[in-house]
């Protein structure tokens, strides 16, 4: 059940540790985010000159065959420094759903591009009023020649400025609510009769309210069983948000402990206070439990092992709740500083919850936990 | 969520099911086991694993152990708790054997570990005192050297099922000039013995678990004292690590949460608001223990691989004993109206009962289990043991 990590997966650590702590600091992050892109493309490239962009994919794919421990390993580094570049969006989603139900002429065409760090990727399936659920779908797309034209709106998708290509559920038939006759496309991010309006999101990253008025699309996968790949993409999206989470957490403990020996009220430290400890105590087996059930959760990703997706939504569920409690207590015990956006821990106290709404938010994921209990 | 185990482990778990099944007095399922046996039956298992060569899975082979590598011993304990056995008496077993055994000298090792092995000696643990609990370095029962005896005064409480022991296992002190803990001694003694008294505890949930001992004048073999005078406290250390081990519960709280579901079921419309307020909260909870779960195989597979698992204990402890507290209380608010009626102690099958047969307990576990988070050390001791050693505050 523990990971004992192959001296590959050991080296896949380090190096992204390395060049984390060598190019990714506090200050490093912050000229990103405040930057015109609001992300970095040098830093990109590098992580596809460090292969961390072919990591997840299938060797018959291109990629390294790291499978979703890779995504694991990466994704809690990424957390702890608040990677702002969209490897979910781009190498878990959009990447896993490609080479998922992608055709072989699609997944030539487009894995490459994304192992290479030359084209970026959204996934855009939220709507107004569908909430998290990934069968109400509104959008429209009809056979027009050998493709699809497409038609509605998709709100918040994460990342959506920054990307060269979109994958849109939209419906090829059935009403607002069916589970079936919902297909994905693939849609150019700069296409005719597509418009994109940015905004920031409360973690320093960027999305986008996106209208499509007869855009062009290519299908992929099949038509009308869009939402069962979208589900198992879901997964994959929570598998890799998890550890992303566990990251975050780990350095808010980190972070919060070292400031309760530091910081000093009525002439002693905070931390020899006993209710600062109890609570500390209880982050640090938050962050524990949080860990158990990431790598319980990646593990079961690898056999894609029935009950995969209550597992999922548990585990959504259980690390979201965590990383609320955690966040909440570590700019409870900052005090005032926690506040400020000088110090680090505000922005992950912002990222968690950012991750708490991304795929369905805890009490979302609980609620679906209980409803796909076989024995309930 | 199951250890890889390897196909020798994996023959070793279906031997123990299988054993479990076809062993387990019928005798010992009673409403509510805890409460409801006898010694004697209390007894049957354990006289049944002892002739298996089971009863000590803790033990080393040279004292009667089986000499389980620490992966059975975990197959062990999940097949056990997840087939709802009574566990043999961890006092005896658990808690004073191996201290006889790591501390204790031949003489001590060869009269009191075969007959703790046998059941023949069922032993309690005398450490609170009214004015110790937590703080059980204020042990105030004296132990006065007279010749080849030590005199014993003191009052020892909360003494679980006193009421069936041969022997106790006392904190005593013996040097009341030295500091709190280095004055302390680790003394058997004869429940028989003159001035022994015990006297019932009746706790919230109407059951007689607990007692208190008065010791009045009791000549104790000086024999009995184990290992050094006034070095008690290392051996007292030792034994309560060894009793925070394996108080996840996860085998019990996953029975309990099955169990929930169904009386949910059974109780509570779908169209109650009330039912979907139910169906979140146990899952909330089966989700904590999934986690807990997930961190109890994790630190056993580091175990087996010679990773020192640290206060590991606490965190078991302390999560195992909450998530069992929500279940019962989830459980009590589940029956509703029957969660007013309480069984009558001695029980009885004349003693009526409202409501269906599975509520019948619900009210005492939930009072019975606010122990818990008190005993073993409270679950504040053990959050202050994990600030001390994990997070070095």
């Amino acid at each position: 059940m523990d990971i004992q990590f192959t001296e590959e997966q050991e080296l896949l650590r380090s190096s992204v540790q390395r060049l984390l702590r060598d190019r990714y600091d506090f200050d490093a992050r912050r000229k990103i985010v405040g930057s015109e892109d609001g992300f970095s493309r040098k830093h990109w490239a590098e992580f596809a000159e460090l292969g961390l962009l072919a990591a997840p994919f299938s060797e018959a794919a291109g990629g390294l065959g790291g499978g979703p421990l890779s995504t694991m390993i990466i994704m809690q580094e990424f957390g702890r420094h608040l990677v702002v570049e969209p490897f979910v969006e781009t190498v878990v989603v959009a990447g896993g759903l490609i080479e998922q139900v992608g055709s072989e002429a699609q997944k030539r065409a487009f894995i490459a591009d994304i192992i290479a760090g030359s084209k970026l990727w959204a996934l855009a399936w939220t709507e107004k009023g569908s909430r998290f659920d990934l069968a109400t779908v509104t959008t429209t797309a009809r056979g027009d020649g050998d493709g699809y034209v497409l038609a509605g709106d998709k709100t918040a998708v994460m990342a959506a400025p920054w990307a060269d290509y979109l994958i849109v559920s939209a419906r090829t038939s059935g009403h607002r609510h069916d589970r079936g006759g919902v297909s994905l496309f693939v849609v150019d991010r700069r296409a005719a009769n597509l418009d994109l309006q940015s905004f920031r999101t409360i973690d320093g990253r960027r999305a986008a309210e996106i209208s499509l008025r007869g855009v062009r699309g290519e299908l992929l996968g099949r038509e009308g069983e869009g939402v069962a790949a979208l589900e198992a993409c879901r997964n994959r999206a929570i598998g890799a948000l998890c550890a992303e989470a566990v990251g975050a957490i780990g350095e808010l403990n980190d972070a919060t402990l070292d400031y309760s020996k530091t910081r000093k009220q009525f002439g002693v430290t905070i931390g020899s206070f006993q209710v600062l400890q109890h609570r500390m105590v209880d982050m640090f087996i938050a962050h524990q439990e949080a860990l158990s059930l990431m790598q319980h959760l990646s593990l079961s990703l690898i056999g894609d092992e029935a009950g995969l997706s209550r597992l999922a939504s548990g585990a959504k569920s259980k690390i979201g709740y965590a990383g609320k409690f955690v966040a909440d207590q570590a700019v409870q015990l900052h005090g005032g500083m926690g506040m400020t956006d000088e110090l680090n821990v505000g922005h992950y106290f912002k990222r968690i919850s950012s991750i708490n709404i991304q795929f369905g938010d805890p009490a979302y994921h609980v609620l679906r936990y209980a409803q796909l209990d076989a024995a309930a | 969520m199951e250890l890889a185990l390897s196909p020798e482990d994996a023959a070793f778990r279906d031997e123990v099911r299988a054993f479990i099944k076809d062993n387990y007095p019928a005798e010992m399922r009673v409403a509510n086991p805890e409460t409801d046996l006898s010694k004697e039956q209390m007894l049957l298992w354990h006289r049944i694993l002892h002739d298996k060569g089971w009863i000590a899975p803790l033990w080393p082979k040279e004292h009667g152990g089986p000499g389980w590598s620490i992966t059975r011993r975990f197959i062990f304990e999940q097949e056990t708790t997840r087939a709802g056995t009574m566990p043999p008496l961890a006092f005896s077993v658990t808690m004073v054997g191996p201290v006889i055994y790591t501390f204790g000298n031949d003489a001590q090792k060869q009269k009191f570990l075969p007959r703790i092995l046998s059941g023949e000696d069922w032993w309690c643990q005398g450490y609170s005192e009214p004015g110790s609990g937590s703080d059980l370095a204020t042990v105030r029962t004296k132990a006065v050297r007279d010749g080849d005896h030590y005199i014993v005064n003191g009052h020892k409480t909360w003494t679980t099922l006193a009421q069936h022991a041969d022997w106790i296992f006392c904190l005593v002190r013996t040097d009341p000039t030295a500091k709190p803990q280095s004055g302390i001694s680790f003394l058997l003694i004869d429940m028989k013995s003159p001035g022994v008294t015990v006297r019932p505890i009746i706790t919230i949930d109407g059951s007689h678990e607990i007692n208190d001992v008065f010791l009045e004048n009791v000549r104790v073999p000086a024999e009995n004292l184990i290992g050094e005078e006034n070095k008690g406290w290392t051996y007292a250390k030792f034994l309560l690590g060894n009793e925070r081990t394996s108080m996840a519960g996860i085998g019990r709280s996953t029975r309990y949460i099955n169990r929930l579901k169904k009386i949910v079921r059974a109780e509570i419309p779908e169209d109650d608001p009330a039912h979907l307020e139910f169906i979140r909260d146990i899952a909330r909870v089966e989700l904590d223990v999934l986690a807990l779960e997930a961190t109890e195989l994790r630190v056993v597979a580091q175990m087996a691989r010679g990773i020192d698992p640290g206060p590991a204990a606490s965190l078991f402890k302390i999560r195992g004993t909450e998530i069992f507290q929500d279940i019962t209380e989830l459980t009590h608010r589940a029956i509703g109206n029957y969660g007013l009626a309480i069984r009558e102690h001695p029980v009885s099958a004349n003693h009526f009962m409202p409501g269906p047969d599975y509520g019948h307990t619900a009210s005492e576990k939930y009072l019975n289990s606010r122990k818990l988070s008190i005993y073993g050390g409270s679950n504040e001791i053990q959050r202050n043991i994990i600030a001390k050693a994990v997070l070095g505050l």
